[in-house]
């Protein structure tokens, strides 16, 4: 909190350091069900940036006039308000992308990710920082999904955003499009992830890493909780 | 100084068994298996066989390479489960699919959980469950044995025993289904050669009468009880002798590290398995259900190994 943050840096630290999908692992139930094609992990990610932008911005506006005490129901009006926003703008604009992704538009409202930066981010910062980080962590939430999206939908269906890509070279697996498939990509990325990012900063997440083996976002929360 | 008298850490007993020689005796029991699957099913069998077993071996070298780990496939565990898997395939699978089986049994069910011993489902069953669930109809593309008396080409699509029941038509003989002499998976078909390999490693003492007798038993008293008329008109002897059960009950339910610790937790494992194969056979919409009970027994195992841990001597209450 005493720290000063630069935009930048909370951008970028939705994206990699503390993705909402592989490393915060918020937002599952969307992350899993909608992610048997690229487009649906794109059309999902930009609705829920969009519900992140709005709730983050008016939250942060409106954090030092909010008692403490009814703060949870007042965050989730604002998220709900937001929410029916974008199933309006979709259902008029977009009608394919809601039916692909039907029942978790509306689940928006109760996703993790938006709630926790609610809680963690908005209501302790400006607005500027707020809107800074509702950009990248939905950023970070759409690439994401769009990346289990294109594995699944590739080695699932062979075509990637609806193009055929390698479905003359060999049958696709079935598996991919079903949800043991979801289940498998997310905790190889995840895995890839924390692969990737361990070999920059050995020794120092060797006390972090074994703390998280035991809970990951109970334990990502409360180290957050700590730093902010 | 004598000898025979020493002071050490536990554990005290020990025997000359290796992991080598517990593993040769598998592949040795699972030879009349092998062999009557190419018998029924040709070189297409065999070359399935030996494609299998050898990407299996080949990506255990690989992995444990890649992850800087020891080599273990002097232990002979990834033969095992290389023949298994290939036992569970139909004869006509394009060959590239076994490979990519033989990566999921490996390198993902296996090696990425630690290894031999660590592994908290049978990486052959996963993969074969991985297999039908991916390329369902290639692995439930089943071909009549080329020795039945109906068939003189090659690969003649045939369903198997369950699939007829599940689908209508004429049943096989049961002396058809004892020899082997039935469409099916390559080395399911015959009971024979399972039972020859599967006494085999009863005389050898790799494995304890308990699972396979309690499951086969289940099967066989369930599907008495819930037989097509009505109460008690089933033919027990059709539901052990047709699918994969013998070779699951005999070879992969039995597996060491899948199974529970106690004869006690042994008997339920077995009951359990039992009971989830005749409900996926009768009930479901699938024709076999051996492969995914023993996986959804596999994942029991800790729960069942932990209501079943023996009382220390003297001790009091479980722990």
């Amino acid at each position: 909190m005493a720290e000063k943050k630069s935009l930048g840096s909370v951008f970028f630290n939705g994206i990699l350091k503390e993705n909402p999908t592989l490393r915060l692992l918020l937002g599952m139930c969307p992350s899993l069900a909608v992610t048997t094609m690229a487009k649906n992990g794109l059309g999902m990610g930009a609705a829920a940036t969009f519900v992140l932008v709005g709730s983050n911005l008016v939250i942060s506006l409106i954090r030092k006039i909010v008692p403490d005490k009814v703060r949870i129901p007042v965050f989730i009006t604002i998220i709900a308000t937001f929410t029916t926003i974008v199933q309006m703008l979709l259902a008029a604009f977009l009608p394919e992308i809601n039916k692909q992704l039907g029942i978790f538009i509306p689940l928006i409202v109760v996703n993790c990710i938006i709630f926790a930066r609610a809680e963690m981010f908005a209501q302790k910062n400006g607005p500027l920082l707020s809107i800074m980080d509702a950009l990248g962590m939905g950023a970070g939430f759409t690439l994401a999904i769009t990346a289990i999206g294109s594995i699944r939908e590739i080695l699932g269906a062979g075509t990637w955003m609806g193009i055929p890509v390698t479905i003359n070279l060999f049958e696709p697996a079935t598996l991919f499009i079903l949800p043991p498939g979801g289940f498998m990509v997310l905790g190889f990325l995840i895995a890839l992830i924390n692969k990737l990012t361990n070999k920059k900063k050995d020794p120092a997440s060797a006390q972090g890493g074994s703390g998280c083996a035991a809970g990951c976002p109970g334990c990502s929360k409360a180290m957050h909780g700590g730093e902010a | 100084m004598d000898k025979r008298l020493s002071v050490s850490s536990s554990p005290h007993i020990r025997s000359d068994i290796t992991t080598r020689r517990l593993m040769l005796d598998v592949i040795i029991a699972l030879i009349p298996a092998t062999a009557a699957g190419i018998y029924y099913f040709g070189v297409r069998a065999a070359l399935l066989i030996a494609i299998t077993t050898l990407s299996c071996v080949g990506w255990e070298y690989v992995t444990r390479k890649a992850l800087k780990r020891s080599n273990t496939i002097g232990d002979l565990s990834a033969v095992v489960t290389g023949l298994i898997l290939a036992l569970n395939l139909p004869p006509q699978l394009p060959v590239w699919m076994a490979v990519v089986g033989a990566f999921f049994a490996i390198v993902v069910v296996k090696q990425l959980f630690g290894g031999i011993g660590q592994n908290f489902v049978n990486p052959a069953l996963a993969a074969r469950a991985m297999l039908v669930v991916a390329y369902g109809s290639r692995m439930t593309f089943w071909t009549a044995p080329f020795n039945s008396a109906s068939n003189m080409a090659d690969a003649v699509s045939s369903a198997t025993p369950l699939g007829i029941l599940k689908e209508g038509g004429i049943l096989p003989g049961l002396s058809q289904m004892f020899f082997g002499n039935i469409g099916g998976s390559l080395g399911e078909t015959s009971a024979l050669a399972l039972i020859i390999g599967g006494l085999y490693l009863l005389f050898r003492g790799v494995i304890t009468w308990h699972i396979p007798v309690i499951y086969t038993g289940t099967v066989a008293l369930m599907a008495w009880i819930l037989g097509p008329n009505g109460f008690l008109t089933g033919n027990p002897l059709f539901h052990v002798l047709a699918g994969g059960l013998l070779l699951g009950a005999f070879f992969m339910a039995t597996d060491y590290t899948t199974s529970p610790m106690t004869k006690k937790g042994m008997a339920i494992f077995s009951v359990g398995c039992g009971v989830l194969t005749i409900v996926f056979r009768l009930y479901t919409n699938m024709p076999e259900g051996v492969s995914f009970a023993i996986l959804l027994m596999n994942v029991a195992v800790p729960l069942i190994d932990r209501y079943t841990a023996p009382k220390r001597f003297g001790g009091g209450a479980r722990v």
